[in-house]
């Protein structure tokens, strides 16, 4: 018999596996994996570095490029930071906005992450379902701040402006008419609260769909069940947040734990793994999707029946509307100050963290009393899971670090910032 | 969660009567200054002590000091034809790599870990000052929370800070064979070297970063108090 040695195996940067830009330098011994050392910062832009160079509001537009799936989550830790530092607070209205919109944002992120872990793992069907419902989830965010993806629609003092009263419909094309534009527009009646609300009702039955595909399937359960095990002890000693966090069995969740927004006023339960494996993380994050429906009715409840301001008035942080801009002097000056140099935010520190889709997301900002960051540092979940990646692998295939690399459900954007 | 920064600082007072500590409690947190030969220490104390049990280590960051409160355009000292007009200071994104500032300053570097602790939900942010003479190291705490491993060599590659003890300090987010820590206030926001084509050479090239440094909005800084004047209006009340 010839002599088996260890071999060194180079994964991504470009493998479709790889979830971006993930560079995978693992030790094999035979199919076997003995050490896996991921390489990170492909795609590093310096947001930190940038933020610094700019008023504290030019930078809202970045958070949305940090975790690229989950946008609004990112913008609600950086716009806490900066109220806490200025000692603001959003109104009620913005408050339950937020809230809906961080658990849209959470059912986008779910829905690709099913979507992409599902085909690493072999079931390609489940991709087409997911986004066919995630394309509903960004018609929201286009309808509340004209952008598919990145909304930069939380400010800091409230969100940009309120619900739009009508969901914009499809057009006559050559493509859609007749009976297929009446189907399509059959939820665009009404306002953007009406659009999303017909969703939400029906979108537990897809939760359904994804879990017939998925739950008892075999080969799902050959690829996800004992895989990456991760005890509650270790969980916490690496840094783990979110549901990586919970599929280990710890009931931490910092929309219960640590409120924020609205969330004290809404009610929803945490799902908790058992055994922290890959299989139990894909029944937490299946579970918080049917949570999220749950948080975004009663968010739409309450939006539908109080009408209210969903930006802070203090002319200092927030802008004036323009027909006042134009009709009076203090409220020029204020918008001439406002998008030329911004506003001075009190000096001190602050961390902000939000429970993003991913896991915690905190933002440490250190003001000096000037009107541009003296240092920002971004915490992204995914930095703190992927680190941990070589603990999780050793010693499973090969092919098993295709289901860990999708359990860690990993961004790029938020990653390598 | 809400009224537990003021027992957190008299517990910290407390617990640690022999190390210089300085707490500082705000509306938003505590932050908690160690020196940085007790920093592991206290660090191992406030995982293990069952009035503290920080369990987990959130992020661990540096900070750049040098340039702290300069403002590039000031905003008082009127004079009866307007404001200072122009920008002359060389604040972050104004100057090139040979442009860079090189002057010492005192307290310069800082390493801010975040702690939480899940039994008491709690959080802390702990800091520590790197030494000013001889090399710029700071105990790491990889054998206090492991997974703190990435963020301090994510502090050594942006900022150059050295963790000493821990086990694979390489960098991790600059490219490979990178010269310098970008992060640094004194390193230039265009860089110093950009990547090209080269068609005789049939391959990707280095060179000296072609753009020039520009910032569109100048830092000023106003310490106008009306931010203060609605925070004494809260605790008043």
């Amino acid at each position: 018999m010839s002599e088996i040695k260890n071999y060194t195996m180079n994964f991504g940067p470009q493998h479709p596996a790889a979830h971006g830009v993930l560079r995978l330098i693992l030790e094999l011994d035979g199919e076997v994996v003995e050490h896996a050392d991921p390489h990170v910062g492909l795609l590093h832009r310096g947001t930190e570095k940038l933020a610094e160079s700019k008023p504290y509001n030019q930078s809202i537009g970045y958070m949305d490029r940090l975790d690229y799936v989950s946008m609004m989550c990112n913008e609600h830790a950086y716009v806490r930071g900066i109220e806490q530092l200025l000692n603001i607070e959003a109104p009620i209205r913005a408050q339950y906005i937020r809230t809906m919109f961080d658990e849209i944002t959470r059912i986008r992120n779910h829905l690709m992450w099913i979507g992409t872990h599902g085909l690493d793992l072999g079931a390609m069907a489940l991709f087409l379902y997911a986004f066919r419902e995630r394309e509903h989830c960004m018609d929201m965010y286009e309808a509340v701040s004209g952008a598919r993806m990145h909304a930069t629609y939380y400010r800091p003092g409230g969100v940009y402006r309120d619900l739009p009263e009508r969901m914009p419909q499809y057009a006559e094309s050559k493509w859609t008419k007749g009976k297929n534009l009446a189907y399509v527009n059959e939820w665009r009646e009404g306002s953007l609260l009406d659009f999303i609300e017909a969703f939400a009702n029906d979108f537990t039955s897809k939760i359904d769909e994804y879990r017939t595909l998925l739950q008892d399937n075999r080969i799902w359960k050959q690829r996800t069940v004992g895989i990456g095990v991760v005890s509650p002890e270790q969980a916490k000693a690496w840094g783990f947040s979110g549901p990586m966090l919970r599929g280990s069995g710890v009931a931490w969740d910092l929309r219960k734990k640590q409120t924020y927004a609205a969330y004290d006023k809404v009610d929803f339960d945490i799902p908790v793994g058992v055994n922290g494996d890959c299989y139990d993380r894909y029944l937490v994050r299946m579970e918080e999707m049917v949570q999220s429906t749950r948080i975004i009715k009663q968010c739409v409840e309450w939006l539908k029946h109080n009408p209210g301001p969903v930006m802070v008035d203090e002319f200092k942080v927030a802008p004036p509307s323009r027909e006042m801009m134009k009709e009076d002097m203090e409220s020029m000056i204020h918008h001439f100050k406002l998008f030329t140099e911004g506003y001075t935010v009190p000096a001190g520190e602050v961390y902000a963290a939000v429970e993003a889709p991913k896991g915690e997301f905190g933002v440490y900002l250190i003001s000096d009393d000037s009107n541009k960051p003296f240092r920002m540092k971004l915490r992204a979940p995914g930095f703190a899971h992927l680190s941990a990646m070589n603990d999780m692998v050793k010693g499973h295939m090969l092919a098993d670090v295709v289901a860990v690399i999708g359990t860690m459900d990993i961004v790029f954007g938020e990653i390598d910032r | 969660m809400s009224n537990y920064r003021y027992k957190l600082t008299k517990e910290l007072a407390e617990h640690f009567t022999d190390v210089q500590l300085e707490i500082e409690e705000s509306a938003h947190g505590v932050v908690c200054t160690v020196p940085v030969e007790s920093w592991l220490e206290v660090a191992k104390t406030l995982r293990d002590a069952t009035i503290f049990q920080f369990d987990q280590c959130m992020d661990v960051c540096g900070v750049d000091y040098f340039t702290y409160g300069e403002a590039e355009w000031q905003t008082d000292g009127v004079s009866s034809t307007g404001f200072s007009r122009g920008v002359n200071a060389k604040g972050p994104g104004r100057f090139s790599w040979h442009e860079r500032r090189q002057e010492a300053m005192p307290k310069r570097f800082a390493v801010v870990a975040q702690l939480l602790s899940v039994p008491h939900n709690r959080r802390l942010t702990i800091k520590c000052y790197a030494p000013d003479e001889g090399m710029l190291m700071v105990p790491s705490l990889v054998d206090i929370w492991p997974g703190v491993n990435w963020f301090e060599r994510e502090a050594f590659d942006l900022f150059g800070i050295i963790f000493k003890g821990h086990p694979d300090l390489r960098r991790i987010l600059t490219d490979y064979g990178f010269i310098g820590h970008p992060f640094r206030k004194d390193f230039p926001l265009i860089g110093n070297v950009e990547v090209a084509y080269d068609e005789e050479k049939e391959r990707v090239v280095y060179q000296p970063v072609s753009i020039e440094p520009r910032v569109l909005v100048p830092k000023t800084i106003r310490r106008d108090s009306r931010y203060v004047e609605s925070m004494n209006d809260q605790e008043t009340s």
